[in-house]
C-alpha cells in the first residue's frame, strides 16, 4: 500500500517535469496538466478510502526504520486533506485554461502548479519535522514562482513581501526544528510524541512549542502576523490566489493540530491559551479588514484571516468537538474558499472590474453567476443548510460545552460581520444597477464561459453536498479529531508495524524510549 | 567550542534582525542570508561539536564510538544548507526584478500591490 503514500507526491513531482518540458505546445501541456491532477484525484481517493477502512497506516522510505528513516503517514485528517487538495487542483486546472490562457504565460504555470501541489501533499503526509519543513518549502518556491507568473508592477510588490514573510517563518522553522532535535534527539513526530514527555525540562520544551507557534502562524496568516497575505493575494492570475487561499495557509493550520496534538500538549493550559487568544484576534481584525475594502479580492483575502481563526479555535480548545468542528471547518473553507476566489475572477472577466464600485447589474445580467457566487459566499458566512452552518454550529457549541462562552460570542459576532461583508458584495456587484458611465463588456463565447463557470460549479456542487449530507463528513471529522486526540493508532502505524524485524526494533524504540 | 559558536549564533541572529528590520531591500536579503547562518549553526551545535572524532561506527560495534557528535545533525544541516542557497538566490532575483520593475528598493515606496489611498471610481488603479 506504499505506494499510495508515495503517489500523492511523486505524481505531481513528475506532472511538474513533463508539463514543464513539453515545451510550445500548450495543448499538450494543458491534456497533460488535467491527466495528472485527475490521476492524483483518484490516488486521493484511494488514499482516502483505504484510511476508512483500515484505519492509520504508515510507509518508510528505502525501507529504513521508523525513527531513523524518512517516514510517511496517512491517517483520517492527512488523507482527507489531500483528497480536498485534488480537488481544489482540479478546479484549478480546469479554471487556468480560461484563466492562464496565453501560451507564455501557462508554460511556467503549469510545472509550478503541480510543484505546489507536489509540496501540500507532502507536507500532509510527512511524518517527521524535517520532511515537513522540506516540503514547506517546496511549498514556498513554487508559490513564489507562480505569484509572479505573469510579471506585473502589484505581483512583484506582492511577491516581495510574501517571499520575505515567508523566508522568515521557514527559517524560524528550521531554527525550532534544531532545537528540539538538540533537546529530544529525534524528529519522527510519533517518537516526539513518547520522548517529550519524559523530558525532565518541560520549560524549554513550551519554548520551542512558541517558535513553532510563531513558525506556522506566519505560515498560516494568524492575528499578529497576517501582513502579507491582504498584500499579495490579490495580485496574482485569479486561478494561483485561489489555490493559494485554498490550501497554503491550511497546510500551516494542518501542522499546528498536528504537533500541538501530537508532540506539545505537556502544557497545554499555557500554549493553547495562547492560541485561544490568537484565534479571537485573527477571526475580529480579518472580518474588520475585510469589511473596510471595496476590492473584491482584497476582500476575500481579509476573509481567509478571519476563518484561520475558526480553525485555531478549534484546536485551542482541545476537545473532541472542538477539533472535529475545527478540521470540519478547514475541508469546508478549503472547497468555499478556492470557489470564492474564482467566482471573483469570473466576476472580473464577465462583469469587467473587481472594485465594487464600478460594478453592477450583474443578478439581472447574468443570473447564472449570481446563484453560484451565492452558494459560496453565504455558506462562508454560515447561512443554513450550507457547508459553513455546520462548521460554525460545531465550533461554537464546541466553545460553549468548554465553558469559553467570550470566544462563542466572538465567533458569532465575526459571523455576522462577513455576513454582511458578503452581502456588500451581493448588494454592490449584483443587485445595484451598473453605474451610469460605465459599460458591460463584451460577453465572453459560450465555450470559455464554460471554463469559467464549470470549475465553480463543481465546487458549489460539493459545498451544497456537504450541507445537505453532512453525516458522512461529520463522521470523517469526528474519526480525524479522535485520532488526534488518542494518537496512539498513529504512534502504533509508525513505530509499531512497520513489518518484520523492522517492526520489531520499532517498537523496542518506542516501548524502551526511557532508556 | 560549543559555548563559542552558541554565541555566534546569538550574534548572527541580532544582526540579520537588525538588517532585516531596514527599509532597504537589499539590506533585508542580507539579514535572510544571515538568519539562515544562524539557523543551520543553530543545527550543528545541537548535534555536539568534538574535535577530532569522526563520527564511525568502530570495526565490531553496532553504534558509533560514545562522545562523538551526531551525524543526522550534520546531514540535516546539509540539506538545509541546499534549500537556503537556492532560496536566498531566489530572493535575490526576486529583489533584482522588483528593482527593474519597481524602481525602488525601498519597501515602503513599493506601493503598486497597495495603492496609499483608493482610486476614486472610474480610476486607473483597478487590480487584476
Amino acid at each position: 500500500m506504499s505506494w499510495l503514500l508515495f503517489g500523492p507526491i511523486v505524481l505531481p513531482l513528475i506532472a511538474a517535469v513533463v508539463t514543464g518540458s513539453a515545451g510550445g505546445d500548450p495543448r499538450r501541456q494543458r491534456a497533460m496538466s488535467l491527466c495528472s491532477v485527475l490521476g492524483l484525484l483518484g490516488l486521493a481517493a484511494a488514499l482516502l478510502t483505504t484510511v476508512w477502512r483500515e484505519g492509520v497506516f504508515s510507509a518508510q522510505a528505502g525501507g529504513w526504520p521508523a525513527p531513523f528513516g524518512i517516514t510517511l503517514v496517512a491517517d483520517h485528517l492527512s488523507a482527507a486533506m489531500v483528497a480536498v487538495t485534488a480537488v481544489v487542483g482540479v478546479a484549478a486546472v480546469v479554471y487556468s485554461f480560461e484563466d492562464v490562457g496565453s501560451a507564455v504565460l501557462s508554460r511556467s504555470f503549469h510545472p509550478l502548479l503541480h510543484a505546489l501541489l507536489a509540496g501540500v501533499c507532502g507536507a500532509f503526509l510527512a511524518g517527521d519535522l524535517f520532511n515537513l519543513y522540506v516540503w514547506f518549502e517546496v511549498m514556498l518556491i513554487s508559490s513564489i514562482g507562480l505569484l509572479v507568473v505573469g510579471g506585473t508592477r502589484a505581483q512583484l510588490d506582492g511577491a516581495v513581501r510574501y517571499a520575505a514573510l515567508s523566508l522568515i517563518a521557514t527559517t524560524l522553522l528550521l531554527t525550532g526544528i534544531g532545537l528540539l532535535y538538540g533537546l529530544v534527539g529525534t524528529l519522527n513526530m510519533a517518537d516526539l510524541h513518547l520522548r517529550v514527555p519524559e523530558l525532565a525540562n518541560q520549560g524549554l520544551v513550551t519554548v520551542i512549542a512558541l517558535i513553532f507557534i510563531v513558525a506556522f502562524g506566519l505560515k498560516s496568516a494568524v492575528f499578529p502576523l497576517f501582513f502579507w497575505l491582504p498584500a499579495s493575494y490579490h495580485t496574482p492570475k485569479v486561478t494561483v490566489s485561489a489555490v493559494f487561499s485554498g490550501l497554503l495557509t491550511k497546510v500551516g493550520v494542518y501542522a499546528l493540530m498536528r504537533l500541538f496534538t501530537l508532540v506539545f500538549v505537556g502544557d497545554a493550559g499555557f500554549t493553547h491559551q495562547i492560541l485561544l487568544w490568537v484565534a479571537g484576534f485573527t477571526m475580529v481584525t480579518g472580518v474588520l479588514g475585510a469589511a473596510s475594502h471595496e476590492h473584491l479580492r482584497r476582500i476575500l483575502s481579509f476573509h481567509i484571516v478571519s476563518q484561520i481563526g475558526y480553525m485555531i479555535l478549534g484546536l485551542a480548545l482541545l476537545t473532541p468537538l472542538g477539533l472535529l468542528g475545527g478540521i470540519f471547518y478547514v475541508i469546508h473553507h478549503i472547497v468555499v474558499k478556492a470557489n470564492l476566489f474564482f467566482v471573483a475572477g469570473a466576476v472580473r472577466r464577465l462583469g469587467g472590474a473587481s472594485d465594487l464600485s464600478r460594478l453592477g447589474g450583474l443578478y439581472r445580467d447574468k443570473p447564472l453567476l449570481a446563484a453560484l457566487f451565492f452558494v459560496p459566499a453565504f455558506s462562508l458566512a454560515g447561512f443554513p443548510p450550507l457547508s459553513g452552518f455546520w462548521a460554525k454550529f460545531l465550533l461554537v457549541r464546541a466553545s460553549i460545552e468548554a465553558g469559553q462562552y467570550a470566544i462563542a460570542a466572538t465567533a458569532l459576532g465575526v459571523g455576522l460581520l462577513t455576513a454582511y461583508s458578503m452581502t456588500k458584495i451581493w448588494l454592490n456587484a449584483f443587485w445595484k444597477p451598473l453605474p451610469g458611465h460605465l459599460v458591460p463588456p463584451a460577453p465572453l463565447p459560450p465555450a470559455r464561459r464554460r471554463l469559467l463557470l464549470g470549475p465553480v460549479a463543481g465546487l458549489a456542487a460539493i459545498t451544497l453536498a456537504i450541507g445537505l449530507y453532512v453525516r458522512p463528513f461529520y463522521e470523517l471529522a469526528e474519526r480525524a479529531a479522535s485520532e488526534l486526540l488518542d494518537p496512539s493508532a498513529y504512534v502504533e502505524a509508525v513505530l509499531g508495524e512497520a513489518g518484520g524485524p523492522v517492526g520489531s526494533a520499532g517498537r523496542s524504540a518506542g516501548n524502551g524510549a526511557a532508556r | 567550542m560549543q559555548q563559542l559558536v552558541a554565541v555566534l549564533v546569538g550574534v548572527l541572529m541580532a544582526s540579520s534582525v537588525y538588517l532585516m528590520l531596514s527599509r532597504n531591500l537589499v539590506r533585508f536579503v542580507l539579514g535572510l542570508a544571515l538568519i539562515s547562518h544562524a539557523a543551520n549553526l543553530l543545527i550543528f551545535v545541537s548535534g555536539g561539536i568534538t574535535i577530532a572524532m569522526p563520527s564511525l561506527v568502530p570495526e565490531g560495534a553496532s553504534r558509533p564510538a560514545p562522545g562523538g557528535s551526531d551525524a543526522v545533525a550534520q546531514a540535516l544541516i546539509l540539506t538545509a544548507i541546499v534549500i537556503s542557497f537556492s532560496v536566498l538566490t531566489f530572493a535575490l532575483v526576486l529583489a533584482y526584478r522588483a528593482y527593474q520593475r519597481l524602481e525602488t528598493v525601498d519597501t515602503d515606496a513599493m506601493r503598486a500591490a497597495e495603492p496609499r489611498r483608493p482610486p476614486p471610481s472610474g480610476g486607473a488603479g483597478d487590480l487584476p
